[in-house]
């Protein structure tokens, strides 16, 4: 069992921010890995990102977006409350090396999986320009935490309430044609997001990674429900991602795999709703 | 081996058939995940092990990779003493249910069988079911004789049949046993793989708690490599000695067009969301699973058959194996094809996948075969298939499930300096298990890639051996 220690609602309440003890988990996890939780007995295994690990006092910190029965479920956990099982840390850590100038570009919860890399990058001594988005400003996340290991940090909002009127993406162009110096772009967000950055990338050259999210169940290779197509190749996204060449994958095929089980989420949340409505609690 | 020693007066037992196993019929058993074999009855037993001509150089025992006492076991039947039986079983097989029901007896202990020759052989696997079962439901727990404690301290990496063994026997001995299981669930393929109606969950878990009972403690949720290394257990938290227990856990696919499309598993993924996940209980359960009308399954092992099974018992209409070879060469038990016909499993033999092919959404809807015919030997010794041009024809399928092998997973090896593995992947072990790497042993399907339980069991047995001498020798 794994203690919630403490508990933060974000974003109008669509995003949960948990830290957990979890120890061991705690000691070993690098920027840009990952854990399996189940949140109790009857419960679906799911991914998270670890956004932050602290190898002494033990908890990590994870943040998640209420987008089904789990995640709600999840959000219904208060501190004092234990997640049945958390398993990690899963996943390659993100490269990090000192490139020079980095563009470290994340959209809605993906800013809180980007903000551990972009902190690695920063350390590592990289100049590190970062956007992030949201679809508006009350749902823009970890503003200050990005703002504090970045040298540029530019926002944008769908609707124009804050920051730069438009995309993310709009912002990598432009920083990108006006600035030649930028090795590497690392890019975090819905997977439509991530899509649309490496086209904005690629007639720049600029190497750009993304994280991918697809379904799981182990995270340690033994299923192979995580199989994306990189550059050709079926790779397993927990033991050799989440980290892929944003320019090599099959995004098509990302996306038609993540609503494989549309029908049966839809139906376990609607479900879920009803019951918790019904019976005012977990 | 002989028939020279039936035993005087015994001759005419031999009359006596072996003992049907009742059986939930197939019609209704299609539709639920409940055992299939019920189990003897007290009688049926009794009259089964009445067969058994307890012979002085039995056939029987040579054929098990543990050397059960069978004759031994057997008698005990004989005078109802069934509680003896179990404990003579344990002697050394410590999981007689779990073998019980699925060794491949047919090849095993059955197969040496002096009344094979003539007659059908004794019904060992039963009667040891019979025996593990009713000790189970009836037997009073006794802590077996423990060894003083000897301080010293071992950890068992992965919670399969390997290590469950070797953590019983070295418990016994007296030393500290930890089990760390990547898993939320101790029990490896005889929780994740093996579906319910086969082997039912509960007998797992008591097999568990009993190793737990006598002070093995269990770690679930830790990915050894991951979560902590072999050289952090050995050098920081003081484990004198490691095994590895990890299975053969990698998925093979096939490395045709389209595999890759919605609707196509893995047999490990379906089997593990079934079993591990309970999504044939969703939405009980929140893990989901895709339910197929048509579905294809690719290979003809144990494995295939048990996808196949799950995979009607979920709901589909049609249910194919596909199957490169001929009937002869599957390598599944022979029970297994036989439950899975009686089911209504069509065979597609002699057939090989060549595509897939997919809807607009991303959705298998059929799959491209072509025929093929067997030509000459490989080294195998089995025919080889080879494809007859222009035989391709299409299957239309909604589900494909491959299940055509397992590898070894690099997760250890590549995280362990100093841990030689072959060029398979599997870790090179002497015939005790010792590893390249001084403290540290394996053994189970990391070691001889995708086995059987019991051979799974025999190399926990003879490595918790090899380990005790290492830690008093120290
Ligand atoms: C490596 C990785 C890291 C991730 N990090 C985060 C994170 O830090 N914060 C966050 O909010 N989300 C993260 N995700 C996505 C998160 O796992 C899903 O949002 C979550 O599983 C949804 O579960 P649900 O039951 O609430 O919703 P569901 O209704 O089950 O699913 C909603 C959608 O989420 C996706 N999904 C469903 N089940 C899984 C599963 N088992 N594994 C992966 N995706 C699934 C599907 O596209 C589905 O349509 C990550 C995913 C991956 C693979
Ligand atoms: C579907 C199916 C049906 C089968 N049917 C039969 C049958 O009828 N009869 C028969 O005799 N055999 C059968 N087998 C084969 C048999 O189950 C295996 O040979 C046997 O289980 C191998 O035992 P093991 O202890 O080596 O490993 P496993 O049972 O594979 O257990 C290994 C365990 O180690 C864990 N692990 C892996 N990596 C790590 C890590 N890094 N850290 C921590 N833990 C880890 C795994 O999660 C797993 O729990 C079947 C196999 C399958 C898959
Ligand atoms: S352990 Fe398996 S092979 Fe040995 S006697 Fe029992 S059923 Fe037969
Ligand atoms: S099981 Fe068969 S071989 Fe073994 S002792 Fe009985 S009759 Fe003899
Ligand atoms: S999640 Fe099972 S192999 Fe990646």
């Amino acid at each position: 069992m794994f203690e919630i220690v403490e508990k933060k609602q974000l974003a109008q309440g669509t995003i949960c921010m948990f830290k957990v003890m979890a120890p061991r988990i705690a000691r070993k996890t690098k920027p840009g890995q990952f854990v399996i939780l189940r949140a109790n007995e009857k419960g679906e295994r799911i991914p998270l990102t670890v956004a932050e690990a602290h190898p002494t006092e033990g908890w990590i910190r994870i943040y998640f977006q209420v987008v089904g029965k789990t995640t709600a479920m999840l959000s219904l956990m208060e501190p004092g409350d234990a997640i049945k099982d958390v398993i990690g840390p899963l996943g390659l850590p993100t490269h990090v090396e000192k490139w020079g100038t980095v563009l470290c570009v994340g959209g809605g919860l993906g800013v809180a999986v980007l903000y551990p890399v972009a902190r690695a990058f920063f350390e590592a001594g990289n100049y590190v320009i970062a956007i992030i988005g949201a679809r508006t400003k009350d749902l823009l996340i970890l503003e200050d935490e990005m703002r504090a290991v970045c040298n540029e940090l530019y926002v944008t909002t769908d609707d124009g309430s804050y920051g730069h009127h438009g995309f993310v993406t709009d912002v990598a162009r432009k920083i990108l044609q006006e600035r030649k110096d930028v090795k590497m772009v690392m890019g975090i967000g819905p997977v439509p997001m991530m899509r649309f950055l490496c086209k904005t990338t690629e007639p720049f050259g600029v190497k750009t990674m993304v994280s991918l999210n697809p379904i799981m169940v182990d995270g340690t290779g033994m299923c192979g429900a995580c199989r994306v197509r990189v550059g050709g190749e079926t790779k397993f996204c927990c033991v050799h991602g989440p980290d892929f060449d944003g320019h090599q994958v099959d995004f098509d095929e990302l996306t038609k795999r993540l609503a494989m089980y549309v029908p049966q989420e839809r139906m376990a949340y609607d479900k879920f709703k009803a019951e918790v409505g019904a019976g005012g609690g977990r | 081996m002989n028939a020279k020693d039936p035993g005087p007066g015994k001759q005419k037992k031999e009359r006596l058939p072996r003992q049907p196993m009742p059986e939930q019929p197939p019609r209704e058993r299609i539709k639920n995940f409940r055992e299939v074999p019920l189990g003897y009855t007290v009688e049926q037993a009794m009259a089964e092990a009445s067969r058994c001509l307890r012979c002085k150089k039995p056939g029987c025992v040579p054929g098990c990779p543990v050397e059960v006492d069978i004759p031994g076991f057997i008698s005990l039947i004989c005078e109802g003493k069934f509680f003896e039986a179990a404990a003579k079983i344990r002697e050394t097989n410590s999981l007689p249910a779990v073998c019980g029901r699925v060794c491949p007896q047919e090849d095993q202990c059955e197969k040496g069988c002096v009344l094979g020759k003539k007659w059908e052989p004794v019904a060992i696997g039963r009667l040891e079911r019979f025996v593990a079962d009713y000790d189970r439901t009836y037997g009073r727990f006794e802590m077996p004789a423990m060894d003083p404690p000897t301080g010293k301290r071992v950890a068992v990496v992965g919670s399969g049949p390997a290590g469950l063994t070797l953590a019983g026997d070295l418990i016994k001995k007296g030393h500290e046993v930890t089990i760390f299981e990547a898993l939320h669930e101790p029990g490896g393929v005889l929780i994740y793989g093996i579906p319910e109606f086969r082997l039912p969950k509960e007998i797992v878990n008591a097999e568990v708690n009993y190793l737990k009972r006598l002070g093995v403690r269990i770690e679930t949720d830790v990915v050894v490599g991951k979560t902590v290394t072999v050289d952090e257990l050995l050098e920081e938290e003081g484990y004198h000695a490691v095994f590895l227990g990890v299975g053969a856990g990698l998925p093979v696919f096939m490395n045709i067009p389209g595999e890759n499309l919605c609707g196509i598993y893995s047999a490990n993924e379906y089997l593990t969301r079934s079993n591990l996940m309970k999504a044939y209980l969703f939405p009980e359960y929140d893990t989901p699973i895709a339910v197929g009308k048509n579905v294809v399954v690719l290979g003809a092992g144990n494995v295939a058959m048990d996808a196949a099974r799950t995979a009607l018992r979920l709901g589909a209409e049609t249910v194919r194996i596909v199957y490169r070879r001929s009937r002869q060469e599957m390598p599944a038990r022979a029970e297994e094809i036989h439950h899975a016909e009686e089911e209504g499993i069509i065979f597609e033999l002699l057939t090989n996948p060549v595509r897939f092919i997919g809807d607009e959404r991303g959705w298998v809807k059929a799959m491209e075969c072509v025929r093929m015919e067997l030509g000459e030997p490989d080294s195998s010794g089995r025919r080889r298939p080879i494809p007859i041009p222009g035989s391709e024809f299409i299957l239309e399928t909604d589900m494909a499930i491959v299940a055509i092998g397992t590898m070894a997973n690099p997760l250890i090896p590549s995280t362990t300096p100093g841990l030689e593995t072959n060029r398979w992947g599997y870790i090179v072990t002497d015939e005790t298990g010792r590893t390249s790497k001084e403290g540290v042993w394996a053994g189970g399907d990391i070691v001889t890639g995708a086995a059987t339980v019991i051979l799974a069991m025999g190399a926990g047995r003879k490595a918790a051996k090899a380990i005790h001498e290492y830690l008093m020798s120290k």
